[in-house]
């Protein structure tokens, strides 16, 4: 929020420096966020009179003899402007003087003449579209009454500060100068200058007039007032400059009245041309279903009950507290007005606004919350100033149409010893005391209690922590003193197991060489459409975000290969020759659609690998690596993945559960990407999508020993010709069914060789025969090679070699 | 009598050209092997008179002595020479860059988390996980950001149903935590947060970390208190924390909690934008309609909590300026957060 230091002071005496005021409105809670001395990098310029001038033949230039009162007579500047009069009083930088920006003013030859200064143009002054008259083009033009001589920093009201403060949502009192000037007042302990609400009425009265409230559920209060013989002029410049210091444009010194009070008061009023009101009449309602308004940006709007509008007695005139309507606009020919103050429900008006899809200043007041209050000073306000600027005589007819809310201030009651315990420090009741009635709080105390009046624009404020808080703001934060967790100092605190086991599972994955990665848990549709995954796939049940910001961040993850995929495009895009990654990261799983239940949150394990390190088979290493590590039993079959090679791709099977699938990324999908030749080479992606916690599940719960056999066992080793095709892990398998004493079955190696003959290779497995309850003898190790080869040879048609 | 002098000449003269393991095998076999000229001379006793037998024998046992420590002094040598030779020859360049051996490590985000995590459970904390896809009640309701309060624009908020949202802080999870867990409570609940806000400082995923104790007269003074402790061993023990009021639906008194910047030590830099104080979260005191929300009774207890930006702290802790390179994840950057 904007805000003039001047006008600040108008209602509370300042007498810190403006460091030592922004410090203090960060101590109470109120961030400044920004600082702007309006005269900032203006030097040496002052009020000049043009007494004389003369066009210099030939050029675009004016000779102009001015008057710079003590500063000098008779001094020559050259300007190109046209707008410049004798007699004129105009800002002039002379020799020597710097203006914003740092742009030093020196004599200098135009053509053949010397210029001894510069006259300056609002925009030169830094003023430009917000000073009045800085919107011409050309040289500033001050009012008759400008002293010739003068600085012109004090001139403009350009020694004078904005500060642009954020108001945290609780404190809707404090958008406007009055809420802020209470807080100055409070913390600096000086006492707040109330406003003028002064006016006096007339005895002319308009008994045609009706203000009525049909809807007090959304428009608790609303008041209306008459004035009439109204004038139209621009207003006195010191209210456009202040209007203009919170980005507001003067227009015409009534309307002006109304912007200024939502500035100063915060309250929004809204003033209606009687001439176009029907029946004389004014008032709220909730809007027909399906009802129709033109609004003052010109569109046809469709309403329903849940809108409120403000209605003559033919139609609706306007959209309560958002937008007033086409015709009811005040316009030069007005001559009597009805002035509207109401405080509107903020929820309602937040729904109004979002549904329409409208949003205005006045909206945004009122949902930050408008209280009763300043209902009251509002309308009191306008009529003041409406009389001191003489804009029209205020009639007796006036309406205050209340739903009946207490117009009583509330009362709490709340004890220092409470306080304090929130705080955690002792503060003297007689300081909390003098802290609420600074804040305008009425308090009595009895003993520890105090009975507190809480002011009428302080809604936020309902129970003990509130009153805390106003305690602590003021008193100061740094009163607390640190202290490490008094109670619940013993709990058990700690990862537990399973925590303990994901983090020992990421390192692992370290170990083995790869980089843990962190993506964005959404990404789109055409995500999945890139890696084939077919419409009936369960990944496509995924949760759409409603309000995405972009369409590549449309969709909750059903599965992570998509994110693991763009980071290695990426690396290889970025000539990195080869990359291990994983992540670990929940994917998200509905139990139907849309979403009315919790998902399950489910964590993925994904592992990525590219260059030319790689294969199928360094992917499975990482995986084993796993099951190595904690003991688990992985089996692989092969499996029919929508983006991995046919004949390279695998699901990993343990205990029975599926648990994922593993394998190379399809060329064509590779491909896909925008990739540079030459960097595409080697460009062969391996990845491995698991679900974690259901691995997770197949941990062993606990380690335990098995003491070591001291009976030997004996290790054989066999070689058989197969056909190429015959997966090696079903041996091994077979193995394991075939012979009891078959307790270990390795692969020692694979030999394909053409002297083997095509279509074969010759693969080698070491067995270790044991049992637990006798030594193995070499017969008997023997014995069972030989049904091992006899059995395999049957099964797979194989060759024993020899 | 044999002359001995000669044949120890003549072993001493093969000895000495004897320089390989190899050729010492071929010395040996000619002197000290079974037929050797030394082992041999036993042979030639049986000539002899009884009286030069034991002259003889005397005679040959103390040069058969004499050679066999000549011999396994030269042997010694001569081993050691050769392994000498050997280490000589196997030699390697040690400058050469090894081959295969790569580790990865963590994502900067999971290693600040741990940290964070690390300090916490020493101080007696729990992990909590919650749900990430939170419902309405959870992430705004519950905490006292009620329908339609402007509350709710403090945080723009995904939806993904009428009652749903991608959680926007993890504050929702102490609700959770507080309904299913009796007081005294120390709980983490660190997790992903979304926001539908994306430059420079802002990504639409990050991650929070909410921090939820909850017992008798827990205090403003215990919050600074704990977060005192915290700072002060993620950053280095003269960071010092400030608090300053600010504002929170689900907390009263609200707290920011500024650390003194951790770059210039509070003297001023562009990093704290010459404050000497850097913003890292937010906190405050529970709500007492939070806590009757959840069952738990506010004359009984209080509760403090705070959020904590994992990112901000890795940032300000790694001197990452740009939070969108976090989940970029280029090798080159992942590479450099190893510790």
């Amino acid at each position: 929020m904007k805000v003039l230091l001047s006008w600040l002071k108008e209602y509370v005496d300042i007498d810190v420096t403006v460091p030592e005021l922004e410090e203090k409105f960060f101590g109470a809670g109120f961030e400044v966020e920004e600082t702007k001395y309006l005269g900032e990098g203006i030097s040496n310029v002052v009020v000049g009179q043009v007494t004389a001038m003369e066009h210099y033949e030939g050029t675009h230039l004016e000779i102009c003899t001015m008057d710079l009162g003590e500063h000098g007579k008779d001094v020559i500047i050259l300007t190109g402007a046209d707008n410049v009069f004798v007699g004129a009083k105009v800002p002039a930088a002379m020799v020597g003087a710097v203006l914003p920006g740092g742009f030093k003013i020196k004599e200098r030859k135009m053509l053949e003449k010397m210029s001894y200064g510069m006259l300056c143009a609002g925009e030169e002054l830094g003023i430009a579209g917000w000073y009045p008259g800085d919107e011409v083009n050309g040289i500033l033009i001050l009012p008759d009454d400008a002293p010739v001589g003068a600085n012109i920093v004090d001139v403009l009201g350009l020694d004078d500060y904005i500060f642009d403060i954020s108001i945290t949502a609780n404190r809707p009192d404090c958008q406007c100068i009055l809420g802020l000037a209470r807080e100055v007042a409070a913390f600096l302990g000086k006492p707040l200058k109330h406003p003028d609400l002064s006016y006096t009425m007339t005895e002319v009265k308009n008994d045609d007039i009706k203000v009525y409230d049909e809807a007090y559920d959304l428009c608790p209060r609303f008041l209306g007032h008459y004035i009439y013989d109204v004038k139209h002029f621009e207003s006195p410049l010191w209210m456009k400059q202040r209007l203009a210091s919170c980005d507001m444009k003067a227009i015409d010194a009534v309307v002006d009245i109304t912007n200024y009070v939502l500035l100063e008061i915060g309250q929004p009023m809204h003033a209606y041309d009687l001439a176009t009101l029907n029946g004389s009449t004014v008032y709220p309602r909730r809007a027909r279903d399906k009802e129709m308004i033109t609004t003052l940006d010109g569109k046809e709007r469709e309403l329903t009950s849940e809108n409120l509008v403000i209605c003559d007695a033919k139609e609706p005139i306007g959209l309560a507290g958002i937008m007033g309507g086409l015709d009811s606009e005040i316009t030069e020919k007005t001559t009597e007005i009805v002035l509207e103050a109401a405080k509107f429900v903020r929820d309602n008006v937040r729904r109004s606004c979002r549904s329409l899809g409208v949003h205005t200043d006045a909206a945004g007041r009122f949902e930050k919350g408008v209280d009763e209050y300043s209902v009251e000073t509002g309308m009191k306000r306008c009529l003041n100033l409406v009389e001191t600027l003489g804009v029209a005589k205020i009639s007796s007819t006036a309406f205050d149409c209340s739903g009946g809310a207490s117009t009583e201030e509330r009362k709490i009651s709340v004890s220092a010893d409470r306080v304090n315990k929130v705080l955690g420090i002792t503060v003297p009741t007689a300081d909390m005391e003098c802290i609420l009635k600074a804040l305008g709080f009425g308090v009595e105390v009895s003993g520890d209690n105090m009975e507190i009046t809480v002011p009428r624009y302080r809604e936020d404020v309902s129970h003990y922590q509130d009153i805390a808080e106003e305690i602590i703001r003021e008193y100061g934060y740094d009163h607390i003193t640190p202290r490490f967790i008094e109670s619940a100092k013993v709990t058990n605190g700690g990862l537990s197991p399973a925590q303990q086991r994901e983090n020992a599972v990421r390192d692992l994955l370290c170990d083995r060489g790869l980089f843990e990665i962190s993506t964005m848990a959404m990404y789109s549709p055409a995500d999945l459409d890139a890696l084939f995954i077919p419409q009936d796939a369960p990944e496509r049940n995924y949760i759409s975000i409603l309000n995405p910001i972009t369409e590549n961040l449309s969709i909750v993850r059903p599965m992570l290969v998509p994110s693991m995929l763009n980071i290695i495009i990426n690396n290889i895009k970025a000539e990195h020759a080869g990359g291990r990654f994983f992540e670990l990261a929940p994917v998200y799983i509905p139990k139907g659609l849309p979403v009315s239940e919790y998902p399950d949150e489910p964590d993925h394990l994904c592992i990525g690998l590219y260059g030319p390190d790689e294969d199928f088979y360094s992917l499975k290493a990482v995986v084993d690596s796993i099951a190595d590590a904690y003991g688990l039993d992985f089996s692989y079959e092969r499996a029919e993945v929508s983006y991995l090679h046919p004949g390279r791709s695998a699901a990993l099977i343990c205990n029975g559960h599926r648990i994922g699938t593993l394998g190379q990324l399809r060329y064509e999908i590779v491909d896909s990407f925008a990739i540079a030749e030459g960097k595409k080479a080697d460009a062969k992606v391996f990845l491995a999508e698991l679900d974690y916690t259901l691995l997770a599940r197949q941990f062993a719960p606990a380690i335990r020993f098995t003491p070591l056999s001291d009976k030997e066992s004996r290790v054989r080793d066999i070689s058989l010709l197969v056909d190429t095709d015959t997966q090696v892990g079903d041996m091994i398998a077979s193995v394991k069914k075939i012979s009891k004493l078959a307790k270990e079955v390795n692969l020692a190696d694979i030999y394909c060789h053409e002297k083997l003959g095509a279509g074969k290779k010759s693969v080698t497995l070491s067995i270790r025969f044991a049992t637990a309850d006798h030594s193995v003898t070499d017969e008997e190790a023997d014995g069972a090679r030989d049904k091992v080869v006899k059995k395999l040879s049957e099964e797979y048609g194989a060759v024993a070699r020899v | 009598m044999r002359d001995f002098n000669e044949l120890k000449k003549q072993f001493e003269t093969q000895l000495e050209l004897s320089d390989t393991s190899e050729k010492l095998g071929e010395f040996w076999q000619a002197f000290l092997g079974k037929n050797g000229a030394i082992s041999g001379l036993m042979k030639e006793m049986k000539d002899l008179s009884k009286e030069e037998k034991k002259e003889f024998g005397r005679i040959a046992n103390e040069v058969r002595t004499w050679a066999q420590e000549k011999y396994a002094k030269r042997q010694e040598a001569i081993q050691r020479f050769e392994l000498e030779l050997r280490y000589k020859k196997e030699a390697v360049d040690v400058t050469v860059p090894s081959k295969d051996v790569q580790v990865g490590n963590l994502h900067p985000i999971t290693l600040i988390r741990r940290e964070m995590i690390n300090v916490f459970a020493g101080m007696g904390f729990e992990v909590l996980r919650t749900p990430e896809i939170e419902d309405e009640d959870h992430n705004f309701t519950l905490l006292n950001v009620l329908k339609d309060h402007p509350a709710r624009d403090m945080q723009d908020t995904f939806w993904v149903s009428d009652d749903y949202v991608l959680r926007t802080h993890t504050t929702g999870g102490d609700i959770h935590v507080m309904k299913n867990k009796k007081p005294p409570i120390k709980a983490l609940n660190p997790g992903r947060t979304f926001r539908s806000d994306s430059d420079a400082t802002h990504s639409p995923m990050f991650s929070q970390m909410d921090i939820l104790v909850v017992d008798k007269g827990i205090n403003l003074c215990d919050l600074q208190g704990m977060l005192d402790e915290f700072v002060k061993q993620i950053f280095n023990k003269d960071v010092k924390t400030r608090l300053r009021p600010s504002y929170f639906p689900f907390t009263e008194p609200s707290v920011e909690v500024d650390v003194s910047c951790v770059n210039c030590g509070g003297k001023g830099c562009s990093l704290c934008k010459n404050t000497g104080w850097i913003e890292i979260l937010g906190g405050g005191i529970l709500n007492k309609v939070v806590l009757e929300n959840c069952g738990i009774d506010p004359d009984e207890y209080s509760a403090l909590a705070a959020g904590i930006g994992v990112e901000r702290i890795a940032m300000l802790k790694y001197g990452i300026k740009n939070m969108g390179q976090l989940f970029e994840n280029d090798i080159d950057f992942l590479k450099q957060f190893r510790a």
